[in-house]
Protein backbone atom coordinates (compact mmCIF):
# COMPACT_ATOMS: atom_id res chain seq x y z
CA UNK A 1 0.00 0.00 0.00
CA UNK A 2 2.72 2.50 0.76
CA UNK A 3 5.10 1.11 -1.21
CA UNK A 4 5.58 4.63 -3.22
CA UNK A 5 6.82 5.90 0.02
CA UNK A 6 9.38 2.85 0.62
CA UNK A 7 10.65 3.51 -2.94
CA UNK A 8 11.18 7.26 -2.51
CA UNK A 9 12.68 6.79 0.70
CA UNK A 10 15.14 3.86 -0.94
CA UNK A 11 15.78 6.39 -3.86
CA UNK A 12 16.52 9.35 -1.63
CA UNK A 13 18.93 7.97 0.69
CA UNK A 14 20.06 4.82 -0.63
CA UNK A 15 22.36 3.05 1.19
CA UNK A 16 20.89 4.38 4.45
CA UNK A 17 18.49 2.14 4.43
CA UNK A 18 19.62 -0.91 5.42
CA UNK A 19 16.72 -3.49 4.84
CA UNK A 20 13.13 -3.53 4.05
CA UNK A 21 9.64 -5.15 3.91
CA UNK A 22 6.19 -5.56 3.63
CA UNK A 23 5.46 -7.98 5.35
CA UNK A 24 1.59 -8.85 6.67
CA UNK A 25 0.97 -5.48 4.03
CA UNK A 26 3.28 -3.21 6.65
CA UNK A 27 5.87 -1.18 5.44
CA UNK A 28 9.13 -1.66 6.83
CA UNK A 29 11.95 0.44 6.42
CA UNK A 30 15.51 0.10 8.31
CA UNK A 31 17.89 3.04 8.96
CA UNK A 32 21.11 3.59 9.55
CA UNK A 33 21.09 4.98 13.12
CA UNK A 34 23.15 8.14 11.73
CA UNK A 35 20.87 8.90 9.34
CA UNK A 36 17.41 8.85 11.07
CA UNK A 37 17.22 12.56 11.74
CA UNK A 38 17.35 13.10 7.81
CA UNK A 39 15.12 10.18 6.73
CA UNK A 40 12.43 11.23 9.48
CA UNK A 41 12.40 14.92 8.46
CA UNK A 42 12.37 13.99 4.63
CA UNK A 43 9.25 11.67 5.40
CA UNK A 44 7.45 14.58 7.20
CA UNK A 45 8.62 17.29 4.71
CA UNK A 46 8.32 15.22 1.22
CA UNK A 47 5.38 15.89 -0.38
CA UNK A 48 4.92 12.37 -1.76
CA UNK A 49 5.55 10.38 2.43
CA UNK A 50 4.40 13.58 4.15
CA UNK A 51 3.53 11.96 7.16
CA UNK A 52 2.68 14.04 9.30
CA UNK A 53 0.40 12.41 11.83
CA UNK A 54 2.42 10.73 14.48
CA UNK A 55 1.89 7.63 15.59
CA UNK A 56 3.96 5.24 17.83
CA UNK A 57 7.36 5.56 18.70
CA UNK A 58 8.87 2.12 20.89
CA UNK A 59 11.88 0.04 21.58
CA UNK A 60 11.90 -3.96 20.95
CA UNK A 61 15.25 -5.42 22.77
CA UNK A 62 17.26 -8.39 21.33
CA UNK A 63 19.88 -9.10 23.78
CA UNK A 64 21.98 -11.19 21.84
CA UNK A 65 22.19 -8.61 18.62
CA UNK A 66 24.57 -6.70 17.88
CA UNK A 67 22.92 -3.67 18.09
CA UNK A 68 20.70 -4.76 20.66
CA UNK A 69 17.79 -1.64 20.86
CA UNK A 70 15.41 -1.75 18.10
CA UNK A 71 13.94 1.42 17.65
CA UNK A 72 10.89 1.81 16.49
CA UNK A 73 9.02 4.66 14.84
CA UNK A 74 5.15 4.67 12.86
CA UNK A 75 4.22 7.73 11.08
CA UNK A 76 0.68 7.67 8.76
CA UNK A 77 0.36 10.52 6.30
CA UNK A 78 -3.06 12.20 6.62
CA UNK A 79 -3.54 13.46 2.87
CA UNK A 80 -2.92 10.11 1.38
CA UNK A 81 -3.88 7.78 4.22
CA UNK A 82 -0.46 5.77 4.11
CA UNK A 83 1.33 4.46 7.20
CA UNK A 84 5.06 3.60 7.20
CA UNK A 85 7.53 2.08 10.03
CA UNK A 86 10.61 3.18 10.34
CA UNK A 87 13.28 1.04 12.77
CA UNK A 88 16.57 2.30 13.56
CA UNK A 89 18.96 -0.73 15.37
CA UNK A 90 21.70 1.15 18.27
CA UNK A 91 24.04 -1.07 20.41
CA UNK A 92 24.10 -1.26 23.86
CA UNK A 93 27.33 0.02 24.78
CA UNK A 94 26.34 3.03 22.94
CA UNK A 95 22.71 4.12 22.98
CA UNK A 96 21.91 6.53 21.40
CA UNK A 97 19.84 8.41 18.59
CA UNK A 98 18.34 11.58 17.52
CA UNK A 99 15.33 12.61 18.95
CA UNK A 100 12.49 13.30 16.54
CA UNK A 101 10.40 15.78 19.05
CA UNK A 102 11.40 18.92 16.29
CA UNK A 103 9.25 17.20 13.80
CA UNK A 104 6.55 15.67 15.96
CA UNK A 105 5.12 16.76 19.11
CA UNK A 106 4.16 13.40 19.67
CA UNK A 107 7.21 11.71 20.04
CA UNK A 108 8.59 13.87 23.28
CA UNK A 109 6.37 11.30 25.68
CA UNK A 110 7.18 8.61 23.39
CA UNK A 111 10.53 8.84 23.76
CA UNK A 112 10.26 9.48 27.54
CA UNK A 113 8.93 6.31 27.50
CA UNK A 114 11.23 4.64 25.62
CA UNK A 115 13.96 5.91 28.21
CA UNK A 116 12.55 5.24 30.86
CA UNK A 117 11.94 1.30 29.94
CA UNK A 118 14.45 0.83 27.75
CA UNK A 119 17.47 3.25 28.57
CA UNK A 120 18.17 4.31 24.86
CA UNK A 121 18.64 7.90 24.97
CA UNK A 122 17.37 10.45 22.44
CA UNK A 123 19.75 13.16 21.77
CA UNK A 124 18.17 16.55 21.31
CA UNK A 125 15.15 15.43 23.28
CA UNK A 126 13.96 18.80 25.89
CA UNK A 127 13.88 16.74 28.28
CA UNK A 128 14.36 13.56 28.70
CA UNK A 129 13.17 11.96 32.01
CA UNK A 130 11.41 8.77 33.70
CA UNK A 131 7.98 9.42 32.65
CA UNK A 132 5.98 6.09 33.55
CA UNK A 133 8.40 4.97 36.69
CA UNK A 134 9.77 7.19 39.18
CA UNK A 135 13.03 8.96 39.38
CA UNK A 136 14.60 6.83 41.94
CA UNK A 137 13.58 3.35 39.71
CA UNK A 138 16.68 1.20 39.53
CA UNK A 139 16.89 -0.26 35.65
CA UNK A 140 15.07 -0.18 33.24
CA UNK A 141 12.14 -3.09 33.01
CA UNK A 142 11.72 -3.60 29.65
CA UNK A 143 14.92 -5.07 28.80
CA UNK A 144 14.78 -8.90 28.65
CA UNK A 145 17.75 -9.11 31.30
CA UNK A 146 15.49 -7.15 33.84
CA UNK A 147 13.69 -10.02 35.65
CA UNK A 148 10.19 -9.41 36.43
CA UNK A 149 9.93 -10.75 39.59
CA UNK A 150 12.92 -8.38 40.64
CA UNK A 151 12.01 -6.16 43.63
CA UNK A 152 13.06 -2.30 43.72
CA UNK A 153 14.52 -1.20 46.57
CA UNK A 154 12.52 1.22 49.24
CA UNK A 155 12.77 4.68 48.61
CA UNK A 156 13.80 6.50 51.54
CA UNK A 157 11.85 8.85 53.10
CA UNK A 158 12.08 12.22 51.53
CA UNK A 159 12.38 15.51 53.52
CA UNK A 160 10.32 17.69 53.76
CA UNK A 161 12.44 20.31 51.74
CA UNK A 162 12.24 18.03 48.33
CA UNK A 163 13.82 19.28 45.30
CA UNK A 164 10.85 20.60 43.11
CA UNK A 165 9.99 18.20 40.26
CA UNK A 166 10.73 20.12 36.77
CA UNK A 167 9.77 21.59 34.82
CA UNK A 168 10.43 24.00 38.07
CA UNK A 169 13.78 24.34 39.41
CA UNK A 170 14.39 24.35 43.20
CA UNK A 171 14.22 28.00 44.10
CA UNK A 172 10.76 28.48 42.12
CA UNK A 173 7.13 28.29 43.31
CA UNK A 174 6.41 27.78 46.71
CA UNK A 175 8.58 26.24 49.63
CA UNK A 176 7.77 22.70 49.98
CA UNK A 177 8.74 22.62 53.60
CA UNK A 178 5.85 22.48 56.42
CA UNK A 179 6.69 23.33 60.50
CA UNK A 180 7.23 20.00 61.71
CA UNK A 181 6.47 20.14 65.58
CA UNK A 182 9.02 18.82 67.87
CA UNK A 183 8.79 14.71 68.30
CA UNK A 184 6.40 14.29 65.18
CA UNK A 185 9.05 14.34 62.93
CA UNK A 186 8.37 10.77 61.37
CA UNK A 187 4.48 10.96 61.21
CA UNK A 188 4.10 14.55 59.19
CA UNK A 189 4.25 13.51 55.51
CA UNK B 1 -8.87 55.99 33.58
CA UNK B 2 -6.65 54.28 36.62
CA UNK B 3 -4.60 56.47 38.64
CA UNK B 4 -0.96 56.35 38.94
CA UNK B 5 -0.76 54.96 42.13
CA UNK B 6 -2.68 52.16 41.08
CA UNK B 7 -0.87 50.50 38.59
CA UNK B 8 0.70 47.05 39.63
CA UNK B 9 4.40 48.01 39.49
CA UNK B 10 3.74 51.25 41.58
CA UNK B 11 2.18 49.45 43.99
CA UNK B 12 4.56 47.27 44.41
CA UNK B 13 2.42 43.78 44.78
CA UNK B 14 3.80 40.45 44.98
CA UNK B 15 3.25 38.79 41.75
CA UNK B 16 5.39 35.91 42.16
CA UNK B 17 4.15 32.88 40.39
CA UNK B 18 2.22 30.13 42.37
CA UNK B 19 2.46 26.50 42.02
CA UNK B 20 0.18 23.95 42.75
CA UNK B 21 0.04 20.44 42.58
CA UNK B 22 -3.08 18.65 41.49
CA UNK B 23 -3.41 15.28 41.35
CA UNK B 24 -2.57 12.49 41.42
CA UNK B 25 -5.44 11.96 44.33
CA UNK B 26 -7.85 14.75 43.27
CA UNK B 27 -11.40 14.68 43.01
CA UNK B 28 -11.40 16.59 39.48
CA UNK B 29 -8.62 14.10 38.48
CA UNK B 30 -10.76 11.05 37.57
CA UNK B 31 -7.80 8.48 37.45
CA UNK B 32 -4.81 9.16 39.00
CA UNK B 33 -2.58 11.61 37.39
CA UNK B 34 -0.55 14.36 38.53
CA UNK B 35 -0.92 17.91 37.06
CA UNK B 36 2.23 20.74 38.52
CA UNK B 37 1.15 23.74 37.63
CA UNK B 38 2.56 27.58 37.77
CA UNK B 39 -0.02 30.00 38.53
CA UNK B 40 -0.43 33.66 38.20
CA UNK B 41 -3.03 34.64 39.73
CA UNK B 42 -5.79 31.76 38.48
CA UNK B 43 -4.00 31.16 35.09
CA UNK B 44 -1.90 28.68 33.87
CA UNK B 45 1.38 29.85 32.42
CA UNK B 46 3.04 26.32 32.85
CA UNK B 47 2.09 22.92 33.45
CA UNK B 48 3.57 19.66 33.91
CA UNK B 49 1.62 16.75 33.42
CA UNK B 50 2.98 13.35 34.89
CA UNK B 51 1.14 10.21 33.90
CA UNK B 52 2.09 6.80 35.41
CA UNK B 53 0.65 6.42 38.86
CA UNK B 54 -0.98 3.22 37.59
CA UNK B 55 1.68 1.56 35.77
CA UNK B 56 1.35 -1.64 36.23
CA UNK B 57 4.68 -3.13 33.81
CA UNK B 58 1.23 -4.66 30.96
CA UNK B 59 4.02 -5.18 28.41
CA UNK B 60 6.45 -6.40 30.87
CA UNK B 61 3.79 -9.10 31.85
CA UNK B 62 2.77 -10.06 28.29
CA UNK B 63 6.18 -11.51 27.66
CA UNK B 64 5.77 -14.21 30.45
CA UNK B 65 2.08 -16.33 29.29
CA UNK B 66 0.82 -17.93 26.50
CA UNK B 67 -0.62 -15.86 23.26
CA UNK B 68 -4.17 -16.24 24.71
CA UNK B 69 -3.15 -15.50 28.57
CA UNK B 70 -2.71 -11.54 27.32
CA UNK B 71 -6.64 -10.78 26.94
CA UNK B 72 -7.38 -10.47 30.79
CA UNK B 73 -4.44 -7.71 30.61
CA UNK B 74 -6.21 -6.37 27.89
CA UNK B 75 -9.34 -6.16 29.84
CA UNK B 76 -7.47 -3.90 32.50
CA UNK B 77 -6.12 -1.30 29.88
CA UNK B 78 -9.23 0.88 29.54
CA UNK B 79 -11.47 -0.81 31.37
CA UNK B 80 -14.94 1.38 30.81
CA UNK B 81 -14.87 -0.65 27.20
CA UNK B 82 -12.74 -4.23 27.32
CA UNK B 83 -14.70 -5.41 24.98
CA UNK B 84 -13.03 -3.28 22.08
CA UNK B 85 -9.44 -3.93 23.96
CA UNK B 86 -10.14 -7.55 23.29
CA UNK B 87 -11.17 -7.35 19.94
CA UNK B 88 -7.97 -5.45 19.09
CA UNK B 89 -5.34 -7.53 20.53
CA UNK B 90 -7.21 -10.76 18.92
CA UNK B 91 -7.18 -8.92 15.35
CA UNK B 92 -3.40 -8.18 15.90
CA UNK B 93 -2.65 -12.09 17.38
CA UNK B 94 -4.66 -12.92 13.57
CA UNK B 95 -3.13 -10.79 11.15
CA UNK B 96 -0.07 -12.23 12.16
CA UNK B 97 -1.14 -15.76 11.76
CA UNK B 98 -3.01 -14.73 9.00
CA UNK B 99 -6.27 -16.07 9.21
CA UNK B 100 -9.97 -14.25 9.21
CA UNK B 101 -12.81 -15.12 11.15
CA UNK B 102 -15.97 -16.71 10.22
CA UNK B 103 -18.74 -14.39 9.76
CA UNK B 104 -21.03 -14.48 13.20
CA UNK B 105 -17.44 -13.79 15.00
CA UNK B 106 -17.03 -10.66 13.41
CA UNK B 107 -20.56 -9.19 13.56
CA UNK B 108 -20.64 -10.44 17.01
CA UNK B 109 -17.72 -8.60 17.60
CA UNK B 110 -18.86 -5.21 15.96
CA UNK B 111 -21.76 -5.43 17.94
CA UNK B 112 -20.37 -5.63 21.22
CA UNK B 113 -17.88 -3.49 20.71
CA UNK B 114 -19.99 -1.22 19.52
CA UNK B 115 -22.61 -1.31 23.30
CA UNK B 116 -18.85 -0.94 25.02
CA UNK B 117 -18.27 1.77 22.71
CA UNK B 118 -21.81 3.35 24.15
CA UNK B 119 -20.78 2.66 27.69
CA UNK B 120 -17.61 4.06 27.13
CA UNK B 121 -18.88 7.00 25.72
CA UNK B 122 -21.91 7.53 28.67
CA UNK B 123 -19.50 7.24 31.32
CA UNK B 124 -16.92 10.18 29.71
CA UNK B 125 -20.15 12.96 28.86
CA UNK B 126 -21.91 11.86 32.13
CA UNK B 127 -18.90 12.46 34.15
CA UNK B 128 -17.90 15.60 32.36
CA UNK B 129 -21.07 16.74 33.16
CA UNK B 130 -21.02 15.84 36.76
CA UNK B 131 -17.73 17.82 37.27
CA UNK B 132 -18.98 20.83 35.78
CA UNK B 133 -21.96 20.51 38.81
CA UNK B 134 -24.92 18.58 36.25
CA UNK B 135 -25.34 15.27 38.73
CA UNK B 136 -28.36 14.24 37.25
CA UNK B 137 -27.35 13.44 33.80
CA UNK B 138 -23.93 11.38 35.31
CA UNK B 139 -27.31 9.13 37.14
CA UNK B 140 -29.15 9.06 33.75
CA UNK B 141 -26.44 7.91 31.61
CA UNK B 142 -25.31 5.80 34.14
CA UNK B 143 -28.46 4.06 34.15
CA UNK B 144 -27.94 3.86 30.44
CA UNK B 145 -24.76 1.85 31.00
CA UNK B 146 -26.10 -0.22 33.46
CA UNK B 147 -28.39 -1.42 31.09
CA UNK B 148 -25.76 -2.59 28.69
CA UNK B 149 -23.58 -3.77 31.39
CA UNK B 150 -26.49 -6.57 31.97
CA UNK B 151 -26.30 -7.13 28.07
CA UNK B 152 -22.71 -7.98 28.16
CA UNK B 153 -22.89 -9.84 31.31
CA UNK B 154 -25.23 -12.03 30.32
CA UNK B 155 -23.28 -13.08 27.04
CA UNK B 156 -20.03 -13.14 28.67
CA UNK B 157 -20.72 -13.59 32.24
CA UNK B 158 -18.59 -10.26 33.78
CA UNK B 159 -19.72 -6.91 33.68
CA UNK B 160 -16.59 -5.41 33.23
CA UNK B 161 -13.62 -7.86 32.53
CA UNK B 162 -15.21 -10.03 29.75
CA UNK B 163 -11.75 -11.58 28.59
CA UNK B 164 -14.32 -13.24 26.27
CA UNK B 165 -12.75 -12.76 23.05
CA UNK B 166 -10.66 -15.51 21.83
CA UNK B 167 -7.88 -15.74 19.34
CA UNK B 168 -10.09 -17.31 16.07
CA UNK B 169 -13.25 -16.51 17.47
CA UNK B 170 -15.20 -15.90 20.51
CA UNK B 171 -14.83 -17.80 24.16
CA UNK B 172 -18.54 -18.88 23.57
CA UNK B 173 -21.56 -18.45 20.73
CA UNK B 174 -23.94 -15.30 21.63
CA UNK B 175 -26.58 -16.59 24.38
CA UNK B 176 -30.14 -17.34 23.47
CA UNK B 177 -32.23 -14.45 23.02
CA UNK B 178 -29.24 -11.69 22.60
CA UNK B 179 -30.61 -9.98 19.45
CA UNK B 180 -33.76 -9.31 21.19
CA UNK B 181 -32.62 -8.28 24.40
CA UNK B 182 -30.06 -6.12 22.94
CA UNK B 183 -33.00 -4.42 20.20
CA UNK B 184 -34.91 -4.01 23.69
CA UNK B 185 -32.60 -1.61 25.03
CA UNK B 186 -31.18 0.60 22.74
CA UNK B 187 -34.79 2.92 22.38
CA UNK B 188 -34.06 3.28 26.10
CA UNK B 189 -30.57 3.96 26.07
CA UNK B 190 -31.13 6.47 22.96
CA UNK B 191 -34.22 8.36 24.86
CA UNK B 192 -32.07 8.27 28.09
CA UNK B 193 -28.96 9.82 26.00
CA UNK B 194 -31.35 12.50 23.97
CA UNK B 195 -33.22 13.75 27.43
CA UNK B 196 -29.33 13.66 29.03
CA UNK B 197 -28.50 16.04 26.18
CA UNK B 198 -31.47 18.35 26.30
CA UNK B 199 -30.49 19.18 30.16
CA UNK B 200 -26.99 19.97 29.35
CA UNK B 201 -27.05 21.83 25.77
CA UNK B 202 -29.36 24.72 26.60
CA UNK B 203 -27.62 24.83 29.88
CA UNK B 204 -25.70 28.26 29.79
CA UNK B 205 -23.04 27.46 32.48
CA UNK B 206 -22.56 24.32 30.66
CA UNK B 207 -22.43 25.84 27.53
CA UNK B 208 -19.91 28.73 28.64
CA UNK B 209 -17.78 26.42 30.69
CA UNK B 210 -17.56 23.96 27.71
CA UNK B 211 -17.57 26.23 24.45
CA UNK B 212 -13.93 28.01 23.25
CA UNK B 213 -12.29 25.95 26.29
CA UNK B 214 -9.71 23.61 25.67
CA UNK B 215 -8.99 24.55 22.35
CA UNK B 216 -6.61 22.22 19.90
CA UNK B 217 -5.51 23.10 16.21
CA UNK B 218 -5.58 20.22 13.42
CA UNK B 219 -1.79 20.49 13.19
CA UNK B 220 -0.82 20.41 16.51
CA UNK B 221 -3.71 17.36 17.05
CA UNK B 222 -1.66 15.38 14.23
CA UNK B 223 1.88 16.62 15.30
CA UNK B 224 0.75 15.28 18.74
CA UNK B 225 -0.78 11.97 17.28
CA UNK B 226 -3.93 11.80 18.59
CA UNK B 227 -6.83 10.19 17.21
CA UNK B 228 -10.68 9.17 18.12
CA UNK B 229 -12.90 11.91 19.17
CA UNK B 230 -10.41 14.34 19.99
CA UNK B 231 -8.86 14.53 16.75
CA UNK B 232 -12.43 14.08 15.18
CA UNK B 233 -13.75 17.20 17.39
CA UNK B 234 -10.73 19.54 15.38
CA UNK B 235 -12.43 18.27 11.87
CA UNK B 236 -10.43 15.57 10.97
CA UNK B 237 -12.66 12.69 9.79
CA UNK B 238 -10.11 10.22 10.95
CA UNK B 239 -12.61 7.27 12.11
CA UNK B 240 -10.25 3.74 11.21
CA UNK B 241 -13.65 2.08 10.73
CA UNK B 242 -13.99 4.07 7.89
CA UNK B 243 -10.90 5.21 6.85
CA UNK B 244 -9.14 1.58 7.37
CA UNK B 245 -12.26 -0.67 7.39
CA UNK B 246 -11.58 -3.70 9.60
CA UNK B 247 -13.98 -6.54 10.42
CA UNK B 248 -17.31 -5.99 8.77
CA UNK B 249 -17.70 -2.22 9.55
CA UNK B 250 -17.37 -1.52 5.38
CA UNK B 251 -20.85 -3.04 5.58
CA UNK B 252 -22.33 -0.86 8.03
CA UNK B 253 -24.03 2.35 7.03
CA UNK B 254 -22.81 5.21 9.04
CA UNK B 255 -21.44 8.39 9.62
CA UNK B 256 -18.23 10.01 11.24
CA UNK B 257 -19.44 12.96 13.46
CA UNK B 258 -16.71 15.35 13.31
CA UNK B 259 -16.31 18.81 14.57
CA UNK B 260 -14.59 22.18 13.83
CA UNK B 261 -13.00 24.03 16.85
CA UNK B 262 -11.82 21.21 18.53
CA UNK B 263 -12.73 22.06 22.00
CA UNK B 264 -14.41 21.03 24.81
CA UNK B 265 -18.05 21.64 23.43
CA UNK B 266 -16.92 19.69 19.98
CA UNK B 267 -16.01 16.33 21.99
CA UNK B 268 -19.18 16.39 24.05
CA UNK B 269 -21.09 16.78 20.94
CA UNK B 270 -18.98 14.24 18.92
CA UNK B 271 -19.44 11.52 21.54
CA UNK B 272 -22.74 12.36 21.91
CA UNK B 273 -23.64 11.66 18.19
CA UNK B 274 -21.06 8.78 18.16
CA UNK B 275 -23.36 6.80 20.70
CA UNK B 276 -26.30 7.35 17.89
CA UNK B 277 -24.32 6.18 15.46
CA UNK B 278 -23.43 3.36 17.44
CA UNK B 279 -27.12 2.39 17.53
CA UNK B 280 -27.39 2.65 14.17
CA UNK B 281 -24.39 0.15 13.58
CA UNK B 282 -26.00 -1.99 15.94
CA UNK B 283 -29.43 -2.31 14.63
CA UNK B 284 -27.88 -3.19 11.23
CA UNK B 285 -24.89 -5.66 12.50
CA UNK B 286 -27.99 -7.82 13.92
CA UNK B 287 -30.11 -7.95 10.97
CA UNK B 288 -27.37 -8.90 8.88
CA UNK B 289 -25.76 -11.14 11.30
CA UNK B 290 -25.78 -14.99 10.51
CA UNK B 291 -27.96 -17.07 12.86
CA UNK B 292 -26.78 -19.14 15.51
CA UNK B 293 -26.05 -22.34 14.23
CA UNK B 294 -23.33 -20.85 12.27
CA UNK B 295 -19.17 -21.27 12.95
CA UNK B 296 -17.97 -18.73 15.62
CA UNK B 297 -14.64 -19.68 15.74
CA UNK B 298 -12.29 -20.83 12.96
CA UNK B 299 -11.38 -24.32 12.22
CA UNK B 300 -8.22 -24.80 13.22
CA UNK B 301 -7.04 -26.91 16.26
CA UNK B 302 -3.85 -25.32 16.33
CA UNK B 303 -5.31 -22.12 17.25
CA UNK B 304 -8.83 -22.91 19.08
CA UNK B 305 -9.68 -24.78 21.72
CA UNK B 306 -11.34 -28.22 21.07
CA UNK B 307 -14.99 -28.72 22.62
CA UNK B 308 -15.03 -29.49 26.32
CA UNK B 309 -17.15 -32.95 25.14
CA UNK B 310 -14.37 -33.67 23.62
CA UNK B 311 -11.12 -32.84 25.27
CA UNK B 312 -13.45 -35.19 28.35
CA UNK B 313 -13.74 -37.95 26.39
CA UNK B 314 -11.45 -38.69 23.37
CA UNK B 315 -7.56 -38.69 23.86
CA UNK B 316 -6.90 -36.16 20.15
CA UNK B 317 -8.94 -33.57 22.33
CA UNK B 318 -7.19 -34.24 25.71
CA UNK B 319 -3.63 -33.92 23.95
CA UNK B 320 -5.13 -30.96 21.74
CA UNK B 321 -5.96 -28.98 24.46
CA UNK B 322 -2.62 -29.31 26.69
CA UNK B 323 -0.63 -28.67 23.67
CA UNK B 324 -2.94 -25.25 23.76
CA UNK B 325 -3.10 -24.80 27.07
CA UNK B 326 0.64 -25.62 27.98
CA UNK B 327 2.60 -24.37 24.97
CA UNK B 328 0.29 -22.12 23.76
CA UNK B 329 -0.66 -21.14 20.30
CA UNK B 330 2.40 -21.39 17.91
CA UNK B 331 2.66 -17.38 16.66
CA UNK B 332 5.12 -17.49 13.54
CA UNK B 333 8.25 -15.58 13.65
CA UNK B 334 7.62 -11.81 12.42
CA UNK B 335 5.90 -8.16 13.58
CA UNK B 336 2.49 -6.71 13.02
CA UNK B 337 1.33 -3.40 14.11
CA UNK B 338 -2.68 -3.74 14.09
CA UNK B 339 -4.99 -0.79 15.00
CA UNK B 340 -8.89 -0.38 15.86
CA UNK B 341 -10.93 2.27 16.80
CA UNK B 342 -11.48 1.78 20.11
CA UNK B 343 -13.39 4.21 22.27
CA UNK B 344 -10.75 6.70 22.74
CA UNK B 345 -8.92 6.13 19.78
CA UNK B 346 -6.68 4.45 17.56
CA UNK B 347 -5.64 1.35 20.39
CA UNK B 348 -2.62 -0.30 18.44
CA UNK B 349 -0.95 -3.83 18.80
CA UNK B 350 2.61 -3.57 17.90
CA UNK B 351 3.42 -7.82 18.11
CA UNK B 352 6.35 -9.20 17.56
CA UNK B 353 7.09 -13.04 17.89
CA UNK B 354 10.03 -14.94 17.72
CA UNK B 355 7.79 -18.37 16.45
CA UNK B 356 7.46 -19.62 19.88
CA UNK B 357 4.21 -19.58 22.28
CA UNK B 358 4.82 -16.74 24.14
CA UNK B 359 4.72 -13.25 22.92
CA UNK B 360 8.21 -11.78 22.54
CA UNK B 361 7.19 -8.45 23.06
CA UNK B 362 3.56 -6.64 23.14
CA UNK B 363 3.63 -3.01 22.53
CA UNK B 364 0.22 -1.06 23.36
CA UNK B 365 0.02 2.05 21.38
CA UNK B 366 -2.58 3.28 24.18
CA UNK B 367 -4.59 5.91 22.80
CA UNK B 368 -4.83 7.94 26.04
CA UNK B 369 -1.22 8.41 25.72
CA UNK B 370 -0.67 10.74 23.09
CA UNK B 371 -4.25 12.19 23.58
CA UNK B 372 -3.13 13.13 27.42
CA UNK B 373 -0.09 14.97 26.00
CA UNK B 374 -1.86 17.37 24.37
CA UNK B 375 -3.73 18.49 27.45
CA UNK B 376 -0.65 20.87 28.34
CA UNK B 377 -1.55 22.78 24.87
CA UNK B 378 -5.24 22.95 25.89
CA UNK B 379 -5.31 24.85 29.22
CA UNK B 380 -1.33 26.64 28.90
CA UNK B 381 -3.22 30.19 30.01
CA UNK B 382 -6.93 29.14 30.86
CA UNK B 383 -7.97 29.15 34.15
CA UNK B 384 -7.70 26.75 36.72
CA UNK B 385 -11.17 25.77 36.86
CA UNK B 386 -10.87 24.98 32.93
CA UNK B 387 -8.77 22.11 33.87
CA UNK B 388 -12.06 20.18 34.88
CA UNK B 389 -13.78 19.98 31.85
CA UNK B 390 -10.90 19.87 29.52
CA UNK B 391 -9.44 17.21 31.19
CA UNK B 392 -13.27 15.41 31.41
CA UNK B 393 -13.74 15.60 27.79
CA UNK B 394 -9.97 14.33 26.86
CA UNK B 395 -11.08 11.20 28.54
CA UNK B 396 -7.88 9.96 29.84
CA UNK B 397 -8.41 6.70 30.92
CA UNK B 398 -5.10 5.83 33.46
CA UNK B 399 -5.00 2.06 32.02
CA UNK B 400 -4.74 2.46 28.85
CA UNK B 401 -2.23 5.68 29.55
CA UNK B 402 -0.24 3.95 32.46
CA UNK B 403 -0.05 0.61 31.13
Amino acid sequence: MAKIVLDRIRERFGDAVLETSSAQGDEVAVIAPDRWLDVASFARTDPACAMDHFIDLTCVDWPKRAARFEVVLMLRSSTTGKRIRLKARVPETDPKIASVTGLWLGANWFEREAYDMFGVIFEGHPDLRRILLYDEFEGHPLRKDYDAAKTQPLVPYRPEALDKLPPFGKDEGMPWERPVRPGREHSEG
Amino acid sequence: MEAEDLREEVLDLQTEPMELSMGPSHPAMHGTIRMVLQLEGETVVHVDVQPGFLHRGFEKMCERGTWSQVFPYTDRLNYVSPLLNNVGYALAVEKLLGVTTPERCQYARVILGELARIADHLTCNGATAMELGAFTPFLWMLKAREWIWEVLEEVTGARLTHSWVRIGGLAADLSEGFAERTRAILPKVEETIDESMRLLLGNRIFLDRTQGVGIISKEDALSLGMSGVNIRATGIDYDIRKVYPYLVYDRLDFDVPVGHDGDNYDRFVCRDEEMKQSIRMIRQALDQMPGPGAPFCIDDPKIVLPPKEEVYTSIEGTINHFKLIMEGIQVPAGEVYSYTEAGNGELGFYIVSDGRGTPYRVRVRGPCFANLQGCSLMITGRMVADIVPTFGSINMIAGECDR
